[in-house]
């Protein structure tokens, strides 16, 4: 640990950002083989389970497992992605055709390093969280630069030059930009209940865990999610929208639109698009679970300090830093892990809706519900807080 | 013509929301997630062909091994796509079937053009061609694609016949009564 921090600030920027690089991208291509797993399962099938390595094959239990579990075709698939021939079309502007899935990709490794994973209580007893870069605008830096993410989707639909990923970027950023408002909306009650008067001014996603992580069940320590329940609804709506998941997915639409913004695209750079939407719904199901699901704490009320001071009665490293970690960290990607289930089985259970709809949804009920929520919070906090 | 007024009820606020509808839908995949599979796993797993299947026609002998085509090319004949090529061919008189007089000498079917309509075994008139539960057939040339008669008599095998019509007729023959 000291020596990593004894290195030239810009060895360590490197080395977080293969570290973001090479954790991503084997996570989204997880993500995929798990899109592909469940929605077999939905539907009845067993889903990829043929790929072996064929010198692997005659390890008896384990492989045949992963084999079944088809972790293997992921290996194949993403080989494939980087051999196969990449074709560029005739009519397309080669500059922003290019730049489009390298635009993709940036929003979906930046974003990733401003959410804490887990923490550790420190020599001195104070919690530090596990963070790549712990800045104070937390979740409004997650919010600025996802949201820079709809630029490559309109540089790809202007670029390809064909009328039905131009159709599909269209959609997708009227979508993106409608749904961003209520998001920023519904997360304000957060911030004001966290941001309480007389303390220091604060967006960090770190803070905002710190007030869930209260002992017991006291009013004001609960999980946001519990007791903000409606803003933990619109963020998860906006959320869907955002990622341009099912029943929101306008940007692909394959029914009426071919691919979406992404039909000219083929083999890598298209892989980069999919990478950064996996990427896209990492994140946010990370930040909604620090928002309202208690980031690394096990239950409500009951902290992730609390469950390591008991458990070093039991277990003797308990203690360690690395312990509690390791532990909040999992804890964390377990919540992550749901979520990014649920949006899986939200995407093979619904139907899509169409682009009025969308359009209805967000602006004549959604919009004026999270204002509305707003408000409502707004004077309750200004009551209990005074 | 009677017309039915049918009128739309409005959608309740419950239902407007589509909250209820996704929750609904959200539980029947899960339901669904835990049942085991319904496809089959197809070279492993095979699927029980239904009697009377229609899959590869294949040339049957009877029970006493006489191979049942007499090459009188009906079949050839009535094939629609032309999948059938027969070149006749004679018995000699002193083999134990003699009195049949004759037996194809070549029999392919080109898989690739036939279109499994079943025509070839409803005109036989010795029984001898039958579509069979033979469902799969591949090969890498188009050569490979045509049966020849001993990879039709393979396919084929034996079929049970009653009527030994061959051999009643040379028992009758022996006895002096032709029909
Ligand atoms: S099944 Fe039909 S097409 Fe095929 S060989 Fe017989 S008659 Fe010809
Ligand atoms: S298979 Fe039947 S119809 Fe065809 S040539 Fe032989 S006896 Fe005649």
């Amino acid at each position: 640990m000291d020596f990593f921090f004894q290195l030239p600030l810009w060895i360590q920027g490197i080395a977080k950002g293969l570290a973001v690089i090479a954790v991503l991208f084997p996570l989204a291509a997880a993500c995929s083989m798990a899109e592909r797993k469940i929605s077999a399962w939905i539907q009845g099938r067993p889903g990829p389970n043929r790929t072996v390595v064929p010198w692997l094959a005659w390890i008896p239990i384990i492989v045949p497992f992963l084999q079944r579990l088809g972790v293997f075709q992921l290996a194949a698939d993403g080989g494939k992605f980087v051999f196969k021939e990449d074709p560029v079309p005739g009519h397309v502007n080669k500059l922003y055709f290019i730049a489009a899935p390298v635009l993709a990709m940036i929003p979906a490794l930046t974003t990733i390093t401003i959410v804490p994973f887990g923490a550790y209580l420190n020599d001195v007893g104070q919690l530090v969280p596990i963070v790549l870069a712990n800045v104070d605008i937390g979740l409004l830096a997650v919010l600025a630069i996802s949201s820079l993410g709809v630029y490559s989707v309109i540089l790809a639909g202007w670029a390809s030059n064909s009328k039905y990923p131009f159709l599909g970027s269209i959609r997708a950023s009227a979508q993106l930009i409608s749904y961003e408002l209520s998001m920023t909306l519904s997360v304000l009650p957060v911030f004001l209940w966290v941001n309480a008067p007389g303390g220091q001014g604060t967006l960090s996603l770190f803070d905002v865990v710190q007030v869930q992580s209260g002992q017991g069940f006291h009013f004001d320590s609960l999980w946001l999610g519990l007791w903000m329940p409606v803003s933990a609804f619109i963020f998860l709506v906006a959320l869907f929208a955002e990622t341009n998941r099912q029943p929101f997915d306008m940007a692909e639409s394959e029914a009426d639109l071919v691919g979406g913004f992404h039909t000219e695209y083929g083999a890598f750079k298209w892989s980069l698009f999919f990478v950064a939407e996996y990427a896209h719904m990492i994140v946010g199901s990370g930040v909604f679970t620090l928002l309202f699901l208690g980031g690394w704490n096990p239950l409500p009320g009951l902290p992730l300090t609390t469950v390591v001071h008991g458990l070093q009665h039991w277990i003797s490293f308990a203690g360690h830093p690395l312990f509690m970690g390791v532990l909040g960290i999992l804890i964390f990607l377990g919540k992550v892990g749901f979520f990014i289930f649920f949006f899986m089985w939200v995407r093979w259970t619904l139907p899509r809706f169409r682009y009025d709809q969308i359009m209805k949804i967000g602006w004549q009920k959604l919009l004026p519900l999270s204002i509305g929520n707003l408000i409502f919070y707004a004077l309750l906090i200004a009551l209990i807080q005074k | 013509m009677a017309v039915i007024p049918v009128s739309r009820k409005p959608l309740s606020f419950a239902e407007r929301t589509y909250i209820p509808q996704i929750l609904g839908g959200l539980k029947i995949t899960f339901k669904r997630m835990l049942k085991p599979a319904e496809t089959m796993e197809y070279p492993e797993q095979r699927p029980e062909i239904p009697k009377h299947y229609r899959g590869v026609p294949t040339l049957v002998k009877d029970p006493n091994g006489r191979e049942k085509c007499v090459s009188c090319q009906l079949c050839e004949f009535v094939c629609p796509p032309k999948a059938i090529r027969i070149t006749p061919g004679e018995i000699p008189l002193d083999a134990p079937t003699g009195h049949v007089e004759k037996a194809p000498q070549a029999f392919d079917i080109d898989m690739l053009r036939c279109i499994y309509c079943g025509l070839c075994q409803e005109v036989c008139p010795e029984e001898a061609i039958f579509l069979q539960n033979q469902y799969s057939m591949t090969g890498y040339t188009r050569a490979e694609m045509v049966n020849h008669k001993d990879r039709l008599y393979e396919l084929g095998g034996t079929l049970p016949d009653q009527h030994h019509k061959w051999d009643k007729k040379k028992a009758a023959e022996e006895h002096g009564n032709a029909h």
